[in-house]
């Protein structure tokens, strides 16, 4: 067995076209561990899944982060996705003529290496498998890669991925938006799934509906792009009862945007 | 005013060629009013492309070849277009000469006639005079002009009334030595419902200086439907002339599948006339542009009847220094009403030193029509990249997955597998 995944982020700070958005993020995630993040919007979760990923925006001025150890911040983007980092995005991309089990083959061969290919067999086996615990049709293996799918569609297809390229750390953005309550118990079935002691995942929300559904160990609360408070469960049913206003009162926050601070 | 051609050929070596291959005297005529046109025309105006200084006539043409008595025994650029075990309606001809030819009995059962163009000049030549430069006149330029002179080859593909014919007919040209010529003239005549589809591949040998020049003339009769896939895979060394139109009788249809995968100049106009009520055509181009090579590809439709239909799609891949300007012209006559004009022309461009033009252009003479365009020219997407990259797919790889795709949908809809393959192959080629 390989060892437990770990992913540690230690004092991130990030911007985007001058503007810091995150500052001074720690978290530690470890494998069998559902940490959620929740927090106002605008506050800079995206922005945190999409630093971790690499996104070519995203620039690090400060901190560290490791995966196992090596450092994540050095590597370009296929490089963490083959180190075990897996993120479900907030707004998939479409990619026109590229069909929905090609890329996918692709992205299982790319993580297997030359020569140690899946079998067409086998691959075709799994993506039927996991579509159907997914209720997604079958023609969708066949359409171009989330050109002309809804939101939800996209959700679905963002999931479809994660379990078939089986990831150790997985993060899932506003993965419960634009679902309805059928499709988010459908996506949060496939997620439990696939909750096991060597996988981690970081779920970020900004409600606790998906919660409910995905129960998570930690919960965070984000503002101001970096975590303000932790703790469990609880945590989340005081949000979503009582909004953040009290958190922002006992910090002494302000504003929930990063705009205010700039 | 005339111009001095300096040609490598005159009206005694045309002369001799055509008595040669027992053509008729008509015929003859037609050869000689061509080269005296060609002395007497201009070039065709293009677009931003200027071809004067490219080679038009610098060829020696009537190259013979030896025929073969097997497809084992034809050049390897050949034999990869075929399907060796199943070789059925099949035309192969290298410069001047037709190599190997087969046709199917049950194919002439049906009635249909798919012959070299020599074969049907001489056993059918009222049909083919009937057709022949019917909708491409001899002197619509210097191009046309040189082209009666000088052709050789092509095939003539009657397909009589109702006869649906199942499976798609190929031909191979192939141009190679030096000063090569291949100037095939492909005539298709579609009667009222009948359905067919031709499929040829250009390739080129060995050989400096060579010259294309072709011609399709296609005529879908009512309700009839005729599918022309066309895949040019040409060396730096071929300057490619090409011309290739087809008028559309009521309810018939026209689909083209253009493949213009040559690595030297190019010149491709490909035009449909929609003359009938309710006809159709479909017009899908791929175009990838290396090297420091030019091209010039026109797609053009032009609507008569009323309730006519089009849709014309162009994407192009531009790398290295190379030019492409891709022209899309949709014509909606006076009392074409309710046609519908729609086209599209996407160009990805690769390099900073390509140039890709994309000019979509309406010309509409009725008020009672829907017409559209999109035109665009852009690079990858970064975020498509950053997408497939995060789920392990490498740069290269994942460039490699948004080309294809973006070629390939136009790719997957040529009939014959071999020839689909290979053009992947040129594509991967191209692309490096
Ligand atoms: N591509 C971008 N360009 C400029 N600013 C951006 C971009 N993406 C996000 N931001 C800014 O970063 C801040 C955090 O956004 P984001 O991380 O998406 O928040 P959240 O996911 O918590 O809603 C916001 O102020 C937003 O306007
Ligand atoms: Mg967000």
């Amino acid at each position: 067995m390989t060892a437990i995944p770990h992913l540690q982020i230690k004092n991130l700070r990030a911007k985007i076209e001058d503007k810091e958005i995150l500052k001074g993020m720690n978290l530690e995630i470890k494998g069998g561990e559902v940490h959620a993040i929740m927090g106002p919007n605008g506050t800079g979760k995206s922005t945190l899944a999409s630093t971790l990923m690499g996104h070519p925006k995203f620039e690090v001025t400060e901190g560290e982060v490791l995966i196992n150890g090596e450092d994540l911040l050095d590597m370009a983007v296929d490089e963490r996705a083959r180190a075990g980092l897996f993120l479900a995005m907030q707004y998939p991309s479409e990619v026109s003529g590229v069909t929905n089990s090609d890329f996918l083959r692709s992205a299982i061969n790319a993580r297997r290496g030359e020569g140690n290919e899946i079998s067409l067999m086998k691959f075709i086996r799994e993506m039927d498998k996991k579509m159907s615990t997914l209720e997604m049709d079958e023609s969708f293996s066949h359409r171009y890669l989330n050109e002309g799918f809804s939101g939800g569609e996209k959700k679905r297809n963002e999931i479809l991925q994660m379990m078939m390229i089986e990831p150790s750390i997985c993060i899932l953005d506003e993965i419960d938006s634009g679902l309805d309550i059928d499709a988010l118990k459908v996506v949060a079935n496939g997620v439990n799934e696939m909750r096991t002691a060597d996988r981690g995942f970081l779920i970020i929300t900004h409600y606790q509906r998906l919660l409910n559904y995905i129960k998570p160990d930690f919960v965070h609360v984000m503002m101001q792009g970096r975590i303000v408070k932790s703790g469990g469960p609880e945590l989340a049913e005081r949000l979503e009862a009582e909004g953040y206003d009290w958190i922002k009162e006992e910090l002494g926050i302000e504003d929930e945007t990063v705009n205010a601070n700039v | 005013m005339s111009v001095d051609l300096q040609l490598r050929f005159d009206s005694e070596a045309i002369t001799e060629f055509s008595k040669a291959n027992q053509e008729p005297a008509w015929f003859l005529e037609k050869r000689l009013a061509g080269l005296k046109a060609a002395g007497e025309l201009q070039l065709p105006v293009l677009e931003k492309t200027k071809i004067d200084k490219w080679n038009i006539q610098q060829f020696v043409p009537f190259q013979a070849s030896s025929p073969v008595a097997s497809v084992q025994e034809l050049d390897e650029v050949v034999k990869a277009q075929i399907d060796l075990d199943n070789v059925s309606n099949l035309l192969v001809q290298k410069n001047a000469s037709v190599q190997f030819f087969a046709v199917t009995d049950e194919l002439k059962q049906q009635g249909v006639i798919f012959a070299p163009l020599a074969t049907a000049l001489k056993e059918h030549g009222d049909l083919v005079q009937k057709y022949f430069q019917q909708v491409i006149a001899l002197d619509e330029h210097k191009l046309t002009a040189l082209h009666t002179a000088v052709v050789s080859g092509g095939v003539f593909l009657y397909v009589p009334k109702n006869v649906e014919v199942k499976v798609p007919l190929q031909a191979v040209y192939q141009v190679a030595g030096d000063d090569a010529l291949v100037s095939p003239h492909v005539l298709i005549v579609a009667e009222a419902n009948s359905k067919v589809s031709y499929v040829d591949t250009f390739v080129s040998g060995e050989g400096n200086n060579m010259v294309v020049n072709s011609i399709v003339e296609a005529f879908v009769g009512p309700g009839a439907n005729v599918q022309v896939a066309s895949v040019r895979t040409l060396s730096v060394d071929v300057h490619d002339y090409n011309f290739r139109r087809a008028t559309v009788d009521r309810d018939g249809t026209m689909e083209w599948v253009l493949g213009e995968m040559n690595d030297g100049n190019t010149v491709s106009n490909n035009t449909t006339l929609l003359k009938g009520q309710a006809s159709t055509a479909e017009t899908k181009t791929i175009s990838v542009g290396t090297g420091s090579q030019r091209q010039n590809l026109t797609s053009q439709v032009q609507h008569f009847g009323t309730h006519s239909e089009s849709n014309m799609v162009s994407k192009a891949v531009m790398t290295g220094e190379a030019v492409s300007i891709l022209n899309g012209i949709t014509k909606i006559e006076k009392g074409a009403e309710k046609a519908n004009g729609e086209q599209a022309e996407n160009v990805l461009m690769l390099s900073d030193k390509a140039r890709g033009d994309a000019n979509p252009i309406l010309l509409i003479d009725e008020d009672d029509v829907k017409a559209g365009h999109a035109a665009s020219v852009g690079r990858f997407s970064e975020e498509s990249i950053y997408y497939l990259m995060s789920r392990g797919i490498s740069r290269q790889a994942a460039e490699r997955l948004i080309i294809l795709g973006f070629l390939d949908p136009v790719v997957a809809e040529i009939p014959i597998e071999e020839v689909q393959n290979r053009l992947r192959q040129a594509l991967e080629r191209k692309l490096g």
